[in-house]
Parts: structure tokens; sequence; C-alpha cells
């Protein structure tokens, strides 16, 4: 469970991030973070996990106060929180393999990680999680050799090898293209049930954080105001988030398109283990 | 472009007056340094063998054709000397430069006083030249290759954490972010972040700086540390033009050779 | 970790080993090339260091020598009672002044001859040969030739370090208006100019803001050569430096070093300045 308490952010530039956020997410939900760009979204889940320090305010997770630990314990503390980011944020010139594993070094020395000699249980989850995800045969290719698509599933091995209790994503699917945005998006909804994990997911798409999550709130200058069920979202909600727009006529012209290609695409997706599935899965994307 | 009111109606004119003069100004002040330089210049200049110099250049020029090959014979081992000062200076400079640019580096230094120490080195080691270097080391351990190899390496230092560090400076955060949310320490964070993304840079500078090592080090000897550049010295002082004109035909070969390795293999890294 | 293939059944971790091992996929793919560039360098390495004969007596007596080299910096010892050190600094100054002013006066004509799009065949063969002819040799050795025709003194070192700018600044400046658009200078020729007004209006606008820069950096680059062209008779700080080296004069070099170093921040600092300034 993480639990926001007044948690501000002002920047050394003097914007005001964040205002006076409280948040409870329990396990094992998913929640999109909506809102125009600068409204605080990625400063709100950096502020979790301290990649960005916030100026006031306290974050939990379970019982554990983050937002007081010395560097040594939010180290430990980090291992627990999955990050999957926006560009993917893979490291260009390591394998897929060294990137899934980087998400281990939190438990290992640095004599193991300069060596790349990490323990076989997680070479083998590694390995697992890259099938997981249909990507097992990449696992010693480069990972700018790898199309947008398949980056992400990597970002999100990545995340997960942490054993996490909490997930954050910045932006899943903000360079993906729309048919592989859901993929991701359904691909992380999923592994959340599996694991019972927490999810907090900033997207741009109404639409898809409607579809994939169970609860949506809504950032506008660093301050919540929306925070309900996706089917809230109603275009006086919306406005209130984005602005003025006519929003009616959005919302339902995508969702007519929505149920046509979602039919198809849950064959494609919903098992990709399946071997001939995942040639379509790959095909699809490159 | 101002346009100025004058009796026949508007003018166009290029820059406003006020600029204009100030460019002027420039100029003047311009031609006057180098005026005043030239006097100075020409006051210390005999001026009786500047005349003569056509002469004396034609004059050698003779002399120098046509090379003595046969001297090729007492050349191999300078070239090879030559070559390892320059191929072991540069190994010693990018041992040094590595931990010196990521000291000078702004997201990678420790501490910002350590910075200006290893921005101080960079530039101490840039100004002096390898042969001042080698006149230097000459004196400490004496002539010969260990002076020219090290003279070198203390020149290419700076050349080397300069470019290194600007590369450092050049990668992508995001990256090095990714690795530091996975709870991962500053080393590991170097370790899996930074260096995976500025290892080609490494690799290029190396080359690179070898390419100019071997010029620099074919002129060491001149100042008694090594290479190609004692016989150099020693066929001009004896007047061995003949000699000369086949070390410098040496020299020519060496470095179109470099410059063509160290193409290559930059083209492959990149 | 176990638990959770267990907790998914959907996923093909059930009943599948995953293997245990892994191993960064080495560089160089092609073993036989991997071991024998390794096995080269390895023989390489033994065959330099152990031809390189040192004389480690030799070593051992100079090292009292660098020491006092050494401390010779802390603190420095400005305080030069014949001046020889301002002399010898104000020299090499105005060596690489003229040297900077003459070598890019002469690299116009031959810079616009090396530019492919500009010149005729000939014109450009003889200039880029020029470009190369003075590329290869270093500095120091054109000083030396040139301390042999015009004497020791400061003239030589000026005609060396002009030499050498030719080189520098002409390749660059070809290279500058060869990459320059050819639309605008297209759209110039069009109105009928001439070959001279076409380099006046379309082409020195292009390239003179870089140009300026390039100028100040050389005029760096000539400073720095100019303490060297000195060690074989070329006149300047060099010829100072190369006296107190050989009078073991630890005090005046370690000043002179010194302040060569403060001449190059300043310069390096300044052209920075100039070239954003320009741009």
């Amino acid at each position: 469970m993480l639990r926001l308490e007044g948690l501000s952010k002002r920047y050394k530039t003097g914007d005001q991030a964040l205002t006076d956020i409280n948040l409870v997410v329990p396990n094992g939900q998913v929640m999109a973070l909506i809102g125009p760009s600068g409204a605080g979204k990625s400063t709100l889940i950096r502020c979790v996990n301290r990649l960005v320090e916030p100026t006031k305010g306290k974050v939990f997770l379970g019982d554990l106060e983050l937002t007081k630990l010395g560097s040594g314990a939010l180290r430990r503390a980090r291992r627990k929180m999955g990050m999957i980011f926006q560009e993917y944020a893979l490291v260009e010139r390591l394998t897929v393999m060294e990137n899934v594993l980087s998400g281990r070094l939190g438990y290992v020395g640095f004599w193991t990680s300069w060596t790349r000699k990490f323990p076989k249980k997680d070479i083998q989850e590694a390995y697992r999680l890259l099938d997981r995800v249909g990507l097992m045969h990449m696992a010693d290719k480069r990972a700018d050799q790898l199309s947008g698509g398949q980056r992400q599933r990597v970002g999100i091995c990545r995340a997960l090898i942490q054993n996490p209790d909490l997930l954050l994503v910045d932006e899943p699917t903000a360079s993906l293209d729309p048919k592989t945005s859901r993929q991701i998006m359904r691909l992380i909804n999923e592994l959340c049930a599996e694991r019972g994990l927490a999810a907090i997911i900033n997207i741009h798409d109404v639409l898809l954080a409607q579809m994939y999550s169970q609860r949506v709130v809504g950032l506008e200058l660093g301050n919540v105001v929306y925070d309900g069920p996706p089917d809230g979202l109603t275009p006086e909600v919306l406005t209130r988030i984005y602005g003025e727009e006519d929003w009616e006529a959005t919302i339902e012209k995508v969702e007519d398109e929505d149920e046509d290609e979602i039919g198809e695409e849950i064959d494609a997706i919903s098992s990709p283990t399946k071997p001939e599935q995942k040639t379509i899965v790959a095909s699809g994307e490159s | 472009m101002p346009l100025i009111e004058t009796s026949d109606g508007p003018m166009w004119r290029r820059r406003a007056t006020k600029k204009q003069l100030l460019i002027w100004l420039g100029w003047l002040v311009g031609i006057a340094i180098a005026t005043y330089a030239w006097q100075l210049i020409s006051e210390k200049t005999i001026w009786f063998f500047v005349e003569d110099a056509p002469r004396q250049a034609a004059d050698i020029g003779t002399r120098m054709i046509p090379p003595k090959w046969s001297y090729m014979n007492e050349l191999w081992r300078p070239v090879w000397d030559t070559l390892n000062i320059a191929t072991l200076g540069t190994v010693i400079a990018l041992i040094i430069a590595i931990p010196v640019a990521f000291a000078a580096a702004k997201n990678t230094t420790p501490h910002p006083l350590v910075r200006a120490v290893a921005l101080f080195i960079i530039v101490s080691s840039r100004s002096v030249n390898s042969l001042v270097w080698g006149l230097i080391l000459v004196l400490i351990v004496g002539p010969g290759v260990l002076a020219g190899t090290i003279a070198i390496g203390l020149r290419s230092i700076g050349f080397c954490a300069k470019l290194l560090y600007e590369g450092i400076e050049e990668i992508d955060h995001t990256q090095v972010e990714a690795i530091e949310a996975t709870g991962a320490s500053r080393a590991q964070q170097m370790l899996y972040g930074i260096v995976p993304q500025v290892l080609p840079t490494f690799a290029g500078v190396g080359v690179f700086r070898w390419d100019i090592n071997i010029r620099e080090s074919t002129i060491l000897g001149l100042v008694g540390a090594g290479g190609i550049g004692l016989e150099l010295n020693g066929s001009i002082n004896t007047l061995a033009w003949t000699q000369v004109s086949m070390i410098l035909l040496v020299i020519l070969v060496t470095v179109i050779i470099s410059e063509w390795v160290s193409a290559r293999v930059r083209g492959a890294i990149i | 970790m176990s638990d959770t293939s267990a907790a998914n059944p959907g996923s093909s971790g059930v009943g599948i080993t995953y293997p245990a091992k892994w191993k960064k996929p080495p560089l160089i793919t092609n073993p036989t090339l991997r071991w024998g560039l390794i096995l080269g360098f390895a023989i390489y390495l033994a065959l330099a260091l152990g031809t390189m004969d040192v004389n480690w007596g030799r070593v051992w007596e100079g090292l009292p020598r660098g020491q006092r080299f050494i401390a010779a910096f802390f603190p420095p010892d400005f305080s030069d009672s014949r001046n020889v050190v301002w002399d010898g600094i104000l020299e090499s100054m105005w060596m690489a002044i003229i040297a900077t002013v003459a070598g890019i006066a002469l690299s116009v004509p031959v810079g616009l001859g090396a530019a492919s799009n500009l010149a005729p065949k000939w014109v450009y063969l003889a200039c880029r040969s020029i470009v190369a002819g003075s590329r290869t040799f270093p500095e120091v050795i054109l000083a030396i030739f040139a301390v042999k025709l015009f004497g020791f003194g400061p003239f030589a070192g000026f005609i060396a370090l002009s030499i050498g700018t030719i080189g520098f600044f002409a390749k660059l400046l070809a290279e500058d208006i060869e990459n320059m658009s050819a639309s605008q200078a297209e759209a110039i020729k069009a109105t009928g100019a001439s070959w001279f007004q076409w380099v006046n209006y379309a082409i020195q606008p292009q390239v003179m803001p870089r140009m300026i820069g390039l100028s100040v950096y050389r005029l760096d680059i000539n400073f720095r050569e100019s303490a060297v062209v000195g060690i074989v008779g070329g006149g300047g700080i060099g010829a100072t430096l190369n006296t107190a080296f050989d009078r073991y004069e630890f005090d005046t070099a370690a000043a002179i070093l010194l302040i060569i170093i403060g001449i190059v921040m300043v310069l390096e600092y300044a052209s920075g300045y100039l070239r954003k300034w320009v741009q």
C-alpha cells in the first residue's frame, strides 16, 4: 500500500509542481494518473521513489516512511518499486539480458555487477520474464536493435525482476503506436493482476486510462481535481482537468473504434506464449 | 539596416553610423597592433640572411636529392621506437585520463573542488607542448625512449580527458535515472548507466590521439627524447642533407599510414 | 520469486526450466579474430617494453632533479631580475600575432582556390597540394628549416608559424565554402553579379562568423607553438625556456610554464567568448 500525505514539490526555478497531495493506493490497484502536460504527473511518481526530492509531505510504502530514509536505506527501498519509463530508458548499448538483469542491481554487490555473474535464480527469472513477454530469443541482442514495443517490454521486465510491491509507470505509451500502446497497457494490467501489484500509471491518453485502470486520478496544476472510477470521467470532469473542449464527440468516436479493435487484439496477445501467436505479435511490431 | 535622411531623400546603409565607426576602429587597432608587431620582429632580423634565403633554399633543395636510400637500414629501429613512444604514451594517457575525466564531468564529479583540480590538470597538460615536456623529462630521467613516452603521455592526458569529460556530460540522463530507480548504488549506476554510453567515445578518442601522437613523437628526438627525431637532428647538424630527405620521407609515410589506420579503426567503432 | 510463476498458470513458466547461466556475448564474435587480436596486442606490448632500453641508474640520479623542479612551483618565483622572461613572452606574443595575420591573409586566396565548387580544376589541385604540403610536417620541422634559411631569431619562427597557419586555415575555409548553402550562392549569381561580387555577397557572409572564431583559436595555437619553435632556434619564449633548462634554472622554467598556462587559459576563454558573441 502506498500513502502520500501532504506531498508538495516546488522546483528551484520557483515552479510549484505539486500542492498538498493526499492519496492512498491499496495493494492490487492500478491507478491511472491523467492531466495536461505540466500538471505534475511525472513529478508525482518521481517523488515517490525520490528521483525528485519532495519539498514537503510524507510518502509511505506499507509502514516504511520513504521520505525520511538515508541514501543507503532509500536504495534498499527502491528495490521494492519498479519503474517503467516514457522513452523506455533502456541502456541502449547493453544487451537485452543486461538491461533486464540491471533490475537486480540493488540486490547484488559491485563485483557481481562488474563481472555480470548474477545469481542463477536471477538469470532464470530474467529468462522467464523475457519469455513471458515474448522476447526470449532477443536476450543477446543489443537494446538499440529492438523496436519501440519490444523495448518497452524489456523495460517492463527490468521493473518486474526487482520483485516490486509497487509499479511506477511514466507515460508507457507516449512513443508507441496505438495498437502497441494497448498491448503494452494490457500487459502491464495482466502482470499487476498476476502479482497483486499496486501501480500508478501516468498517461496522456484518457481512453487508455479508462480501459486499463480501476481508478483514475486527475491532476491539474499540481492539484488533484478528480479521484474516482474510470466511468466517472464525464465531459464536465475532463473540462475541469484539461480545460474547455468538445469532449462528448471525442469520447464517443474513439470508443467506437475500440470495440472493433479490441476483439481481434485480445486473441493476439492474451496468450503471447503460444508459439504461433508469438510470431503474430512480433510481426505486428517490427 | 537603417535608412538615413539626406537632402536627396532617404539613403540606405548597411549598418548604423555608430556601429560602422566601431568596426572601422576595430580594423584600425588591429592594423596598428600588427604593424607594431611586425616592426619588433623585423628589428631582430638580419635581413641579409633573409635576402640570401631563396638561394640557400635552392642549394639545400638540390643537395637533398636524391634521398640516401641505403640509410633506411639504420632507420628501422628509430621508427620502431617512434611507434612505441606514441602507442605506450597513448596507453598511459588514457589510463590517467579516464579518472580525471570522471572527476571533471559535471554529472559524475564527486565534489566541485575535485572538479576544479581535474580541470586544472587538463589545462596544464594541454598548454604545455610535448616538446617542452620532453625537454623537462630528458633532464629528469635522461635522454631516450622513456622520456619521450612519458612526455607524450603527459601531453595527451589533457586532450583525452577533455574530450572524454565532454562525452560524459553529453550522455542520455534518463538511462542513468532508470538504473538509479532500481536501487543501484552510485558505482553501479556508473557501471551500467554511464560506462556503456561513453565507451565508444573512449575508443574513438584513444585512436584519434594515437594518430596525433605518431606525428608528435617524430619530433621528440630534437630534444633528445628518443625516436626518429634524434636521427633528424643529427643529420641536420652534420649537414647530411640526403639523410635528412630520407628521414622526412619516412616521417611522411609513417604519418600517412597512421592516419589511414586511425580512420579505419574509428570507422569500425562508430 | 518462484511463487510468481506458480501463480501464473497462463504463462509458459510452468513446466519449462530456464537456463541458469548467461554470458555476455563477446564484442568480436569470431573467436579466432578475437584471440588473435588479444594475443597480437600482448606480443606487441611485450616487444615494445622489452626493446625500450632504460638507463635506470640515470633515472635514479635524475629523481632529485625532478624533485627540485617540482619544488620550484611551490611557490613559483616570478621575480626576474633580467626581465628575460617577459621579453620572451612579449616576443612570442608578437610573433604569434603577426604569424596569424600573415597566415590568414595568405590562406584566404589559397582557401578560395581549394574549394572545389569555386575554383577551376587546376587551381583547385594546386591549392590543395599547398594545403597538404604545409599540413604534413609539424611546425617544429618547418622551424628547423626556417632557422637554417633565415638565421636564428623570431623571423624564422614567424615563417614557420605562418606556413602552419596556412595549412590549418585554408583547409577549414575551403571545407566551409564547400559545405555552404548552394541556394544562396545561386541566388546571388542569378542577379548577374561578377565573380568578386559573388564571393563578397554570397560566400563571405556565410563563412565569416566561423572564420573569426577560428582565427582566435589559431592565435591560441600559434602562441602555444611559439614556445616550441623557440627550442629549435625560432626565438620567443621557447628560446628563454630552453636556456633556463640548459642552465638548470628551474625557478625561471617553472615561472615560464605557469605564465604560458595562464595566457593559454585566458586566450581559450576569450576565443570561446568571442565565438559566442560573433554567432
